[in-house]
């Protein structure tokens, strides 16, 4: 059962093989076995939980199911859900009981699937190790040693140690990309636009995007076929028809042009990433697709521009933490002023600070040309270069992530170099486009391996093709860590 | 060297719509604190802006009607700075790309002192943009902390930012009404200053003839036009002395105390200047497409400017006239419907080619009318403390008895009465004439008689009216009237008197 | 990029977060090392390119003035520090 994709989970429930609350409570059990261990969840219900499964359970019996009722799924606890405890990971919200539910919260309520609980992530989404939580580290179901990635590092670790059907994730740059390839499994980042940010916590509101977290591609393409949708509640989310994203999977790869970039294979790519990517290349050769290398001379300054453009619009998302309306106030203090900086100083922890004192500066009067408008601009020369690409290739194929999961608290002491970490992801995040990661192999320490998968916008479809066919090809995706 | 004033204006005037600028939320007046804070208004994590069309249409229309350049493409920016009746910690406003640009608005002066002439001056709009509004700090007994009412939080705002064209209070004065009369002509904006639906700051400095422009301090959130003309006399004043006794005016924001009369500077905010704005990512650039500039355009009313205009030349009607008229658009309204009531309609009046002799009659009604609105409608109005649209006389009402004057039937005398009854009482002029007696003796054969009489019993008089005392002939319409009972024709029975005595 | 304590202080300030001077100093060397990586950027030549905010080219949509928000007062003032007569409390505001 818990190796089952959500198709053949979905095809059990409805035979009655097994029922949503049986299901449920497997996992719940799971959970209450392992999650000490992995600290994968921040928040679990079960007597939600399991109501909700008994809705399902009705459902699946008054013949109204669709393809995810039932079926148990982890929310990242950035989602804000009705009656749930939403913290983002910070003691800014540690007592913060969403009074509403995000539109990605809506509709897999309305798909009729549990809410399994909500799981740890770096504090606002900022970090890319899942060290920020104020909940604690979330450790690596392949090593408990090593850091599963961030942000969403706790969707990750229970869609790799089973303690969910598949979870949902946030990427604003690469945060679902790069815990999915460290962890071994699959996440997709959408097209901009293309999930409603609704009820989901800012982080940076220009670059931020839900997708789905799960085993395989096939599993994404039905998780994302319920969260994708135009939604009027947020002024970004795109009118567009809505598309069955599993329509192309089965498509055979013949003629696919995959570009790859020069930038992507160059210094500071570690050499047993490189040699799992090198393999997975080989493999869509003997598919049918062809190579080109392309180039995206702009990519190398993804990193800094991120790292302006995501701190300022931070900064002023996480002014509304002022510890008035909701949300940590400090105990003591002496006024108004002293109140709002204590109870900031004392609810945030020391890398959201770091990023909001980085926005604060370079949105201040005399540096907004230099930094912010020039970031902006390097923004569309990044976009451009993805868009010349495209004019050779129909996919891009890459590293996810420079290295396999480093050790918790290798680099906790220089976020410049925990930066670096988003190097391959971040571009795809400031161009709008599509991203995503597969497991493509093992690399030093038997750890995984990500392929990026990145496509032009709107192609998910596509990109899911790709990696689906791979995966049928392959076996990297069904592997599982030792003791799970 | 003369001191010479320099004042701009930045009127925050709140759009009429239903809902908030960004939200579904209800922006009526005066409920409890916080039922009207939704999860946008309060600023929950997660939630996200969306731009209400009826605000924007709000801004073009007023942009059109000051001639303004409407920008095909604006942008939202936020403002950043912490306040506790900011609930987001930024305020989304407009910076760079305001929706509308530069326009004008020409207005009327009456110089408040001495008897210097009314005159007309034009004052260049700088730009207008859209924005929301903050909640309030309420600084009751709640054991020393102030209380917040976000309920007006997201409200949306057109802030109209002028040019430093006015150098006088009276012009700052007459700007602003002439503003709070334009945005409700249009529709705009309900233009309640106790509501603090329309709220002024006045940026003011002075400067002798020909230097550059002084420091200036602005007094904020005005919200009377007695109250603007007080705080700018006195800044002004207190300006001049300060730099006359060798001082220098530092920048700063002021207030308006009415108790005292006075101005103070407010506690400084140290970071004021820095509010980091910046495009807000929530907010996709506001298009307005030729269509939609159209499809406003289409509902424009008339302009307060081209109707004085109309006044003036159609009815032949005094500038000061046409200006008290246009005061509101529901006086300029009601003054039409009372026209339309006394003009002749085309069937009883068929065409005959005599247009001069018409459009004579149609500039004596609309003067007659016009005196009437002016005169007593307002003076009741003004005494009932009501407003134009509460008037208890109907145009068809007033009109109908401006009838009766220009028909002879009642004099001005007797119209006072009618009118007197027709407001506290209703009914038609018809009516209350017929019950009242008021009806004015026309047959001139009855005041003949009558004077016939008064000059067979005052023999002596009409000897000394005779012999060159113009003064008696006063005396002799009094006894006539008197002898009518006050309902004869005063103009007839001038005519008759005059022609009797000359024997 | 050189930062001075004093730059870290106002910094701070601006975005309301308590800092002491040990703090302020730590934050000024991780500050200045974020800066140094971002200084890359200033190299590049950005004439003409209209600067980009958003992901896509799309104008923002507008929603019909309708008031479609219920009074949810008593529930959103369950998860808020300090209340009273249906009020959010904060130390006094002066002005």
């Amino acid at each position: 059962m818990l190796n089952s994709s959500l198709q053949q989970l979905g095809s059990a429930l409805r035979a009655k093989k097994i029922s949503s609350v049986e299901l449920t409570q497997l996992y719940l059990d799971r959970i209450a076995a392992l999650n000490p261990a992995l600290n994968a969840y921040i928040t679990t219900h079960a007597e939600t939980s399991l109501a909700q499964a008994r809705a399902a359970d009705a459902r699946l019996s008054g013949g109204t199911a669709q393809a995810l009722t039932g079926i148990p799924i982890a929310q990242k606890d950035i989602f804000c859900a009705k009656g749930w405890r939403t913290t983002c990971g910070s003691k800014m919200l540690e007592n913060f009981v969403a009074p509403y539910d995000a539109h990605v919260i809506g509709q897999f309520n309305s798909a009729g699937a549990v809410n399994l609980g909500k799981t740890n992530m770096d504090e606002f989404a900022m970090g890319s190790s899942n060290e920020t939580s104020y909940f604690g580290a979330v450790k690596n179901p392949w090593d408990q040693n090593a850091v599963p990635g961030g942000s969403s590092g706790g969707s990750a670790c229970a869609v790799a140690a089973r303690l969910c059907a598949a979870a949902t994730g946030t990427d604003t740059g690469g945060s679902i990309r790069q815990p999915a390839a460290l962890c071994g499994i699959s996440g997709l980042k959408p097209t901009y636009g293309t999930v409603s940010r609704y009820g989901m916590i800012a982080f940076a509101s220009s670059l931020d995007q839900a997708g789905p977290m799960a085993r395989s591609a096939e599993d994404l393409a039905l998780l994302l076929n319920t969260m994708a949708g135009f939604d009027e509640r947020d002024s970004t989310s795109l009118q567009r028809d809505k598309e069955d994203y599993a329509r192309d999977l089965s498509k055979p790869l013949t003629g696919l042009r995959i570009g790859l970039p020069k930038e992507f294979f160059a210094e500071g790519l570690s050499s047993d990433v490189g040699k799992a990517v090198e393999t997975a290349i080989a493999e869509y050769k003997k598919l049918g697709a062809s190579i080109v290398e392309i180039s995206l001379p702009n990519s190398k300054l993804s990193v800094p521009v991120y790292y302006v453009l995501a701190p300022a619009e931070a900064s002023s998302n996480l002014s509304r933490f002022d510890g008035v309306r909701y949300g940590y106030r400090a105990p003591d203090y002496t006024d108004l002023a002293d109140m709002y900086e204590k109870s900031r100083a004392q609810g945030f922890g020391a890398e959201v600070k770091r990023r909001i004192m980085i926005g604060t500066y370079v949105l201040s009067h005399g540096y907004y040309d230099a930094y912010y408008l020039q970031a902006q601009k390097i923004r569309r020369l990044i976009a451009q270069d993805f868009t010349d690409a495209f004019k050779q290739c129909d996919i891009i194929i890459g590293p996810t992530s420079p290295s396999t999961a480093f050790k918790l608290g290798e680099k906790g002491d220089d976020p410049v170099q925990m930066y670096l970490s988003d190097i391959y992801t971040i571009a795809v995040n400031l161009a709008g486009l599509p991203g995503m990661s597969i497991p493509c192999g093992f690399g030093a320490a038997n750890m995984p391996v990500g392929l990026q998968i990145i496509g032009n916008y709107f192609a998910e479809a596509h990109m899911l093709n790709a990696a689906h066919q791979y995966q049928l090809a392959t076996d990297w995706h069904v592997r599982t860590p030792n003791g799970i | 060297m003369q001191w010479e004033i320099v004042i701009g204006l930045e009127v925050h005037a709140q759009l009429s719509t239903s809902s908030k600028i960004f939200s579904g939320a209800s922006t009526a007046f005066g409920a409890e604190p916080n039922t009207q804070a939704d999860a946008v208004s309060i600023a929950l994590p997660g939630v996200l802006p969306v731009l209400n069309k009826g605000a924007v249409e709000r801004a073009i229309k007023f942009g059109l009607a000051v001639g303004a350049h409407i920008a095909p493409h604006s942008v939202f920016a936020r403002k950043n700075y912490f306040y506790p009746d900011l609930p987001k910690g930024y305020q989304i406003s407009q910076f760079d790309l305001p929706v509308v640009g530069q326009g004008a608005l020409t207005i009327q002066v009456e110089p408040l002192s001495g008897n210097a002439k009314p005159y007309e001056k034009v004052v260049r709009i700088t730009r207008a943009h859209l924005e929301e509004d903050a909640g309030k700090s309420l600084h009751g007994d709640f054991h020393g902390m102030t209380g917040i009412d976000l309920n007006r939080a997201g409200t949306p705002l057109l802030e109209i930012v002028s040019e430093p064209d006015m150098c006088s209070a009276a012009e700052a004065v007459a700007y602003a009404k002439a503003l709070h009369s334009l945005v409700r002509w249009i529709g705009i904006c309900d233009g309640n200053m106790q509501e603090g639906s329309f709220r002024c700051d006045v940026n003011v400095s002075v400067r002798k003839t020909g230097a550059p422009l002084g420091t200036r301090r602005e007094i904020k959130n005005l919200n009377s036009f007695k109250f603007m003309q007080q705080a700018i006399d006195y800044e002004v004043q207190w300006q001049i002395g300060t730099l006359e006794n060798g001082g220098k005016i530092q920048q700063a924001t002021i207030l308006f105390n009415p108790d005292t009369g006075t101005t103070h500077a407010m506690r400084s905010k140290e970071d004021a200047h820095d509010y980091r704005y910046f495009p807000d990512p929530d907010l996709l650039p506001l298009d307005i497409t030729p269509a939609m500039l159209e499809q406003v355009r289409a509902t424009l009313p008339e302009l307060p400017q081209a109707r004085r205009e109309r006044y003036t030349s159609e009815y032949a009607l005094s500038a000061y006239d046409a200006n008290s008229l246009t005061a509101s658009r529901e006086m300029a309204d009601f003054f039409e419907a009372v026209l339309a009531e006394m003009s002749p309609s085309p069937q009883s009046s068929p065409a005959s080619g005599r247009g001069g002799e018409r459009e004579n009659q149609s500039s004596t009604s609309a003067k007659m009318c016009a005196n009437w609105l002016i005169g007593e409608v307002s003076a009741q109005l003004n005494r009932d403390g009501l407003e134009m649209t509460q008037c208890p006389i109907t145009p068809q009402q007033l009109g109908g008895m401006l009838q009766r004057i220009a028909d002879s039937t009642i004099s001005n005398a007797g119209a006072k009465d009618v009118f007197r009854a027709m407001w506290s009482e209703g009914g038609d002029a018809d009516a209350i004439i017929e019950a009242k007696g008021l009806k004015q003796v026309s047959d001139s054969g009855a005041i003949e008689a009558l004077v016939d009489e008064i000059i067979a019993a005052n023999a002596d008089k009409v000897t000394e009216y005779r012999s060159g005392k113009d003064k008696l002939f006063g005396f002799f319409v009094g006894l006539a009237m008197k002898a009518s009972k006050g309902k004869a024709n005063p103009a007839q029975l001038n005519e008759i008197l005059k022609r009797k005595l000359s024997g | 990029m050189f930062l001075a304590n004093a730059d870290v202080r106002k910094v701070a300030r601006l975005a309301r977060l308590a800092m002491d001077e040990t703090e302020i100093e730590a934050a000024r060397t991780q500050l200045s090392g974020i800066f140094a990586l971002i200084a890359e950027m200033q190299a590049v030549d950005t004439q003409g390119i209209a600067p980009m905010s958003h992901a896509q080219d799309v104008a923002q949509r507008l929603r019909e003035d309708i008031v479609t928000e219920a009074n949810q007062r008593e529930l959103f003032q369950s998860i808020a520090p300090q209340v009273e007569a249906g009020l959010y409390l904060v130390p006094q505001v002066i002005e």
